[in-house]
């Protein structure tokens, strides 16, 4: 039997706003617990919410972004549940209308492009954080009233893969449009999954499981693929109605299955009705003409045509701002495009992925990569010699380029004359090889140049190397 | 009692000798009750070094306790201050006494305030009113100047009339509410109660005016309220009947009274008639416990307040919340009703409808009138205890919950005693923002009274 899988995701971007939604607390982390805190976001007796006006217009970014419906006017309500990091007992969030609605991002799935719906995007406050300690629990509401982005796709993704896609194109375009820092390990883009499957050709979707607590693309991969396969496998033993229930379930990344949370929430009633406190949220009119800065999809086209990029090549370079820039900085220090990205992608991002580097904090500049690629060009290095410079430089990030080639001594020897020197003293000591080479025996060639090569100690520069033995032995 | 008026008047020395005295009155008149401290046996509390203001005890003074007179609330000592209160220091006021009041505002008699009940100063034997009684109280009975307090329903003005002060509700927006501990957000505005209009002017001049940090707040300009000479301005005044008819016979004929005395005077006088008033007691009930049920969930004991630990955090939870008074359980237990899945259109969204309703029928005759005139209560203070069904303790806020509803500025004016020297309130109310025009008004019946 063949099977259709219907994967609809949630998606709670933190903003990157300088104060917390309804209060002017900072929003900054890594602090002592408790610290940015006051009367509105501890929820106090008498305190009251006062809407940030910079979180209004990241959502409205983001909603022209995908080109949504932006709402004038929405509505905030309270979500009422009670737990000690919900400082209010209720949690101020958008309901019945959103600010964002009917929006649409594109994916791009096997060389094939297709369209991925947003439901809504609204606005909500985050909660704080319960630390559980032996025998007891502290709450830290350092995070309450960090400004939200809620991002709800239609359930239009049909596989993991495309699950995927999904989330780095929004990954892609919240960074782009600057409106969060979307770092996936500190949970400022925390990833909620909806799952089910059904029998190809059915019409009512299968049962859904909702998957949660997922902090990084592999692991949102592993908990779908985990979960698809449960399905099928109850489906094809006969057990679906049994083993597959609407519940959540939690993701374990280290056996890679997900468990069951039963029994641990009951259907809740949160009671959604309209906060008194705040009125209806009117979108200021100059929101709508803010200029929006190159998203991902255009980026890539432009880099397709400009600097003649393979697709993929392209998609890889503009997945993230940041690289996308680097990349533009390497080619406007003269450099060829090709070449800037085969240093950038390949050399480059695998050094710092090693060492789990963001290309932000590259010991790296684009300025010297570039000079890396200029003095391969320009033969005074060779290939092998700039994978070593480029090695010393993430050691002594200080060292210039050339005076890392000076250091490890790899400035190539590119003047002919000295060349032809060495060559024909490499020639007249092995007399008889050259005859046996003039006799037919023309795979003596490459030991010729490795002698070549060896008296240079490596840094002859082998074309030219080539090129002479060539003449001198044929011509 | 040195009027509001006279007090700002008087020497740093002089107030110091009356905050003296009236601590010492306090002590003497222990049983009133009016003060949370005269429970205490404490000295009144005190801020700053201006005129003595009374403080309802659900406004938060920096460096008070502030309990909305709940067990819940015990040892918790208020951060910041009100927007109001930072308004009185600055102008010259101090914070002085936290007066008694019903617990978390639920009530009309202040009997459910967890330190006891506070006495009518014209009889000690029946209620002062309620929620704001506290503050009525020790300004009827001369132990304050004047007070702060909060109306949600009636809660300044139904006390008000009992005590025989003056009590006014500012236009929904008009006072900041940053710092009132909320009951019902949409419904709640801080005001004054005072001992005559002229100082409620004083006083309501003092504490109006937008706040950035409420955003209900109306950032409309705030002009402050003259008052004119009165009985220059000819009003035109809506008495609604069927209310006046509703009302105990000896409020209904002193109101009949005045009435015909302003007409003298030559003020218009129409007749109007109201929706029956049970329906803006229903709509009341619903909305305000809708709001009350979640506005009360940050009282949870985890970061402040009275926490009875329990094994685990469901019990925690449970014992904590206990401590809540059978009235507050009540309207939490109704408010979570009302906004449950399956009844939130029927009463909640029903509700909501219904004020706009209210709202509509008030619009309409403040196109002919300037102020309506009506009882403030039914019945003069009733006896301490005698009302044990709390269907009928509602009944107290019927004429005066229609201003919280649609939001408009209302005061209550003394205009006679009954036969049992109990004070008889009047009620008026002004279109929104239309306080110069209410405080006229009152000015007007306050010296025509006289
Ligand atoms: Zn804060």
């Amino acid at each position: 039997m063949e099977y259709e899988v219907v994967i609809g995701l949630e998606v709670h971007v933190q903003l990157n706003t300088k104060t917390k939604i309804f209060c002017s607390c900072p929003t900054s982390f890594g602090e002592r617990e408790n610290l940015n805190t006051c009367p509105v976001c501890l929820g106090l007796p008498g305190a009251l919410p006062v809407m940030n006006r910079e979180a209004v217009k990241k959502a409205v970014l983001f909603g022209r972004a995908i080109n949504a419906k932006i709402n004038k006017r929405s509505i905030f309500a309270r979500k009422n549940y009670f737990y000690p990091d919900l400082p209010k007992g209720y949690q101020i969030s958008q309901f019945e209308i959103p600010i964002v609605e009917n929006g649409e991002l594109f994916i791009e799935v096997d060389g094939e492009e297709k369209r991925i719906g947003i439901t809504r995007a609204h606005l909500e406050e985050d909660a704080g954080k319960n630390i559980h300690r032996e025998g007891y629990s502290v709450v830290d509401l350092n995070r309450a009233g960090t400004p939200l982005l809620e991002i709800v796709s239609e359930p239009d993704l049909r596989s993991s893969d495309e699950a995927i896609a999904y989330l780095k194109k929004l990954h892609a375009i919240v960074r782009y449009l600057d409106i969060s820092d979307a770092n996936m390990q500190e949970g400022s883009f925390r990833v909620d999954a909806n799952v089910s499957v059904r029998p190809k050709g059915q019409k009512e979707f299968g049962t859904r499981v909702e998957i949660k607590n997922i902090n990084s693309f592999k692991f949102i991969k592993q908990a779908l693929e985990y979960e698809i396969e449960r399905h099928i496998d109850a489906y094809e033993d006969g057990t679906y109605q049994e083993e597959v229930v609407q519940e959540t379930r939690l993701f374990n990344s280290r056996t890679g299955e997900t468990r069951s949370m039963r029994g641990k929430e009951e259907s809740a009633d949160y009671r959604y009705f309209p906060d008194p406190d705040l009125l209806p949220l009117e979108v200021p009119e100059e929101f709508f003409s803010l200029p929006i800065p190159e998203l991902p999809d255009e980026k890539r086209r432009r880099f397709m045509e400009e600097y003649k990029l393979k697709p993929y090549d392209a998609g890889v370079l503009t997945a993230e701002p940041e690289l996308a820039q680097f990349y533009e900085e390497v080619v406007g220090a003269g450099v060829d495009p090709q070449m800037a990205n085969s240093y950038l992608s390949v050399e480059l991002l695998g050094r710092l992925n090693k060492k789990n580097i963001p290309i932000t904090e590259s010991p790296i500049s684009a300025q010297k990569l570039a000079q890396v690629i200029k003095r391969v060009a320009d033969k005074t290095i060779s290939g092998a010699g700039a994978k070593k410079v480029l090695d010393k430089l993430m050691e002594e990030p200080q060292l210039e380029v050339d005076e890392a080639i000076e250091k490890l001594g790899l400035k190539q020897i590119s003047d002919p004359a000295v060349i032809e020197e060495m060559v024909e003293e490499v020639l007249e000591k092995n007399g008889d090889k050259v005859e046996q080479y003039r006799n037919g025996k023309t795979k003596l060639f490459g030991y010729f140049v490795g002698q070549v090569m060896k008296a240079s100690r490596g840094k002859a520069n082998p074309q030219l190397v080539n090129q002479i033995l060539k003449t001198k032995l044929d011509g | 009692m040195v009027t509001l008026k006279e007090a700002l008047q008087m020497a740093p020395q002089e107030v110091e000798e009356l905050k003296k005295d009236l601590n010492r009155k306090a002590k003497e008149m222990k049983e009133l009750g009016g003060y949370v401290e005269q429970f205490l046996g404490k000295d009144l509390t005190s801020k700053g070094e201006g005129v003595p203001i009374a403080i309802k005890d659900n406004i938060n003074v920096e460096g008070w306790d502030i309990t909305c007179c709940s067990k819940i609330l015990q040892g918790y000592k208020a951060p910041y201050n009100a927007t109001a209160v930072e308004k009185l220091l600055a102008n010259g006021l101090s914070p002085f006494g936290r007066t008694n009041m019903d617990e978390f505002a639920m009530g009309s008699s202040t009997e459910t305030s967890c330190y006891g009940v506070t006495r009518n100063p014209f009889d000690p034997e029946r209620v002062p009113g309620g929620s704001s009684g506290g503050s009525s109280a020790v300004v009827g009975a001369g132990l304050a100047i004047a007070g702060l307090g909060s109306d949600t329903g009636g809660s300044i003005r139904q006390p008000s009339a009992f005590c025989g002060v003056v009590g006014m509700k500012p236009t929904y927006g008009r006072v900041s509410r940053y710092g009132l501990v909320a009951f019902s957000s949409s419904l709640d505005q801080i005001g004054p109660i005072t001992q005559n209009v002229e100082d409620s002017v004083i006083l309501y001049n003092i504490i109006a005016g937008h706040d950035p940090k409420d955003s209900t707040s109306a950032p409309v300009e705030f002009k402050p309220v003259q008052l004119e000479e009165p009985g220059k301005r000819k009003f035109k005044i809506a008495v609604v009947e069927n209310y006046i008819d509703e009302a105990s016979p000896e409020i209904r004929n002193r109101l009949w009274e005045v009435v015909e005395a302003l007409e003298k005077e030559g003020h218009q006088i129409t007749g109007v008639k109201l929706m029956n008033s049970k329906i803006d007691v229903a709509t009341y009930y619903i909305l305000a416990t809708a709001e009350a049920s979640s506005n009360l969930a940050r009282f949870d004991g985890m970061r402040y307040g009275h926490r009875i630990e329990g094994k685990g955090l469901k019990e925690t939870y449970k014992l904590t919340r206990s401590q809540f008074g059978e009235e507050v359980k009540r309207r939490i237990l109704l408010g979570t009703f009302v906004l449950s899945s399956g009844y939130y259109d029927a009463y909640y969204l029903k509700g909501q409808k219904v004020r706009h309703l209210i709202k509509e029928e008030y619009r309409k005759i403040f196109q002919n009138a300037d102020l309506i005139l009506g009882p403030v209560t039914p019945t003069p203070p009733f006896k301490i205890g005698s009302k044990k069904d709390p269907l009928e303790m509602y009944l107290n806020d019927i004429f005066t919950i229609g201003a919280n509803l649609t939001g408009v500025p209302a005061i209550s004016i003394p205009v006679g005693k009954t036969s049992d020297n109990l004070p008889i309130g009047l009620h008026l109310i002004a279109n929104h923002f239309q306080e110069e025009t209410l405080f006229n008004g009152a000015y007007t019946i306050e010296q025509l009274v006289k």
